[in-house]
């Protein structure tokens, strides 16, 4: 009798346990996630001064056509887009190159790669502020004076500027990528490339036909997450220019957009209309991703 | 049988590409460390460079971040205070995180795919897009300006859950079984044989975790409002000011502010290579 009862009893504990066990996560959508998310849409719809909120309907939406919210938005594409050039096909040869046979010194390469990661996007933007600064002395001056040209103010113009940028991207996110690429080449079965072997595939056709199609799942997340790094990128560009923002708008983006319109003019019903079309965006590009390439290759 | 290593020419020629890379990763911080031993009239003159110079070596940067000049007052209030919210965060983080994590892997029950497509939704939706309502809701919450105000809206991330249900789900629901034949209650089951088989999984999220709250700026520079409540990041920012850039404090500030999440890394970098190749997203 004794014994049915503890048995029900953790029985009972294994239907509650669960509800237990994700009740953070719960909360923390809920009050963190839900309800401001819920806020930022009808934000979206009202004048929010600090003692007065009307609701305006279309207003915030019509604001949206000038040229600074362009700006940004053309800035984010053509960062996410670059973003994603250099920082997934490079560190995935650079993974599979490290992993290979032939490698020596496998571990101290891979952390020397990793060590910039560790620094915050703060330290990485004084660094480059000076490395791009207009000085000839500078590194960056220095060095295309080397290969010939002259120097440029490098933080003034929508090239240069977009090139500072990514340069830093690529600085403090190779390593991270290099790691996540090599994880999972270290998770790929030996013996099918030794069965390549016997059947004489090639260097190459062993890398299209074995190393890419098994690195497809960690690739989708490494893509997620560049793009994601992409269109929320702001940090980078405060730093370079600080918070008064760039000529013209050279390093303006939509999260820098947002914190210009929310927490400088405290245009808080723009700033949230901002936020809508970034959403709007990140939704259709995961909309886009789970259509074609499934969602992580796909969970049991 | 000894072990023979030929050195081919591919291999030599992997080698030289590799030191290229390296220099190229770790010559920014040599950079930034050598102009912070130089007087900062040197970068103004000549820009951050690397020439070798020894006569005009000082660590007069450094006197001047221990003496608090040049708008560094704080400087060490903000080296405590991002000590505090790191150790904070990190650790709530990976508590809460590995056991929602651990509930979505081993557990059946009625809503779990929902929770685990809401987990994915919110680490595919940048927070970015809720910033300002957020900032209104830490204002009502009382929690606006403070160690918590920092921490709490981010404390359960979606990254850690879905890298722990990825790290628990392989690992055998026999052990349950066990455990719970042994007298295990539920949660004795998850402290008691689960979290130390996580422990590959800790390591790896300890330092990521870390990293990203040593090194947070967008929310804390909202949401901290005061400057000597301010973490190292925002602080070294605001020395960045139109008015005048303390250069002098700004480079060995930056310099000392690496050195923790360094040691953490060092500390833990074993556990956090093998975690991640355990735990890595499956095909």
């Amino acid at each position: 009798m004794k014994q049915r009862k503890s048995r029900l009893k953790i029985g009972n504990s294994q239907q509650i346990a669960p509800y237990i066990f994700v009740a953070p996560f719960i909360l923390s959508f809920i009050i963190f996630f839900s309800y401001p998310l819920f806020q930022a849409i009808l934000m979206s719809f009202q004048s929010v001064l600090p003692d007065q909120v009307t609701f305006v309907g279309l207003d915030n939406f019509k604001k949206l056509n000038n040229p600074s919210f362009y700006k940004a938005l053309y800035n984010n594409f053509r960062y996410t887009i670059y973003t994603v050039i250099v920082l997934i096909p490079l560190p995935l040869i650079l993974a599979v190159f490290l992993n290979s046979k032939m490698m020596r010194l496998k571990n101290m390469f891979r952390s020397a790669l990793f060590l910039p990661a560790l620094t915050s996007v703060a330290v990485a933007g004084i660094i480059f502020k000076l490395v791009f600064s207009e000085l000839d002395g500078a590194l960056m001056n220095t060095f295309i004076q080397w290969l010939g040209f002259d120097s440029q103010k490098w933080l003034y113009y929508p090239g240069l500027s977009m090139f500072a940028l990514v340069v830093i991207a690529t600085w403090r996110w190779i390593g991270i990528n290099i790691l996540y690429f090599l994880s999972a080449l270290q998770n790929i079965p030996k013996e099918l490339y030794e069965a390549a072997d016997i059947d004489g595939a090639g260097v190459f056709s062993k890398f299209y036909k074995i190393t890419v199609p098994l690195l497809k799942p960690i690739t989708i997340y490494v893509l997620t997450i560049t793009i994601y790094g992409g269109f929320a990128m702001f940090t980078e560009s405060y730093m370079l220019w600080g918070s008064r923002g760039s000529p013209q708008d050279v390093g303006l983006t939509m999260v820098g957009y947002i914190y210009q319109q929310g927490f400088q003019y405290f245009d808080l019903g723009f700033g949230s209309t901002i936020g809508l079309v970034l959403l709007v965006i990140t939704l259709g590009v995961s909309m886009i991703q789970l259509k074609f390439m499934g969602l992580f290759g796909k969970e049991d | 049988m000894a072990e023979k290593r030929r050195w081919s020419f591919s291999t030599v020629l992997l080698l030289l590409f590799f030191i290229i890379l390296a220099v190229m990763a770790l010559f920014p911080l040599y950079a930034l460390f050598l102009a912070s031993i130089k007087p900062s009239s040197e970068l103004f003159r000549y820009g951050l460079n690397v020439r070798l110079d020894f006569d005009v070596m000082t660590l007069a940067n450094y006197k001047a971040i221990f003496a608090g000049e040049g708008g560094s007052t704080h400087y060490f209030s903000w080296y405590k205070n991002s000590i505090l919210i790191t150790s904070l965060f990190t650790v709530i983080c990976l508590f809460l995180s590995s056991m929602v994590g651990y509930g979505l892997a081993m557990y059946n029950f009625k809503g779990r795919n929902l929770i685990f497509t809401l987990v994915l939704a919110v680490m595919m939706i940048p927070v970015e897009i809720i910033l300002l309502p957020l900032y209104r809701l830490s204002i009502d919450l009382s929690i606006i300006n403070s160690v918590w105000g920092v921490i709490l809206p981010f404390v359960v991330a979606p990254l850690p859950i879905f890298f722990f249900r990825q790290f628990a789900s392989g690992i055998p629901k026999d052990f349950m079984d066990a455990g719970r034949i042994d007298g295990c209650s539920e949660m004795g089951i998850f402290f008691r044989i689960m979290i130390p088989m996580l422990v590959p999984a800790f390591g790896a999220m300890t330092i990521l975790q870390a990293m990203f709250s040593w090194n947070n700026f967008l929310w804390p520079v909202i949401v901290l409002r005061s400057t000597e409540n301010f973490t190292l990041p925002i602080g070294l920012a605001s020395l960045l000011s139109p008015v005048g850039n303390n250069y002098e404090v700004l480079l060995s500030g930056a310099v000392l502010s690496i050195l923790p999440i360094l040691l953490l890394f060092l500390m833990f970098q074993r556990f956090f290579i093998e975690g991640l190749t355990v735990g890595g997203v499956k095909g």
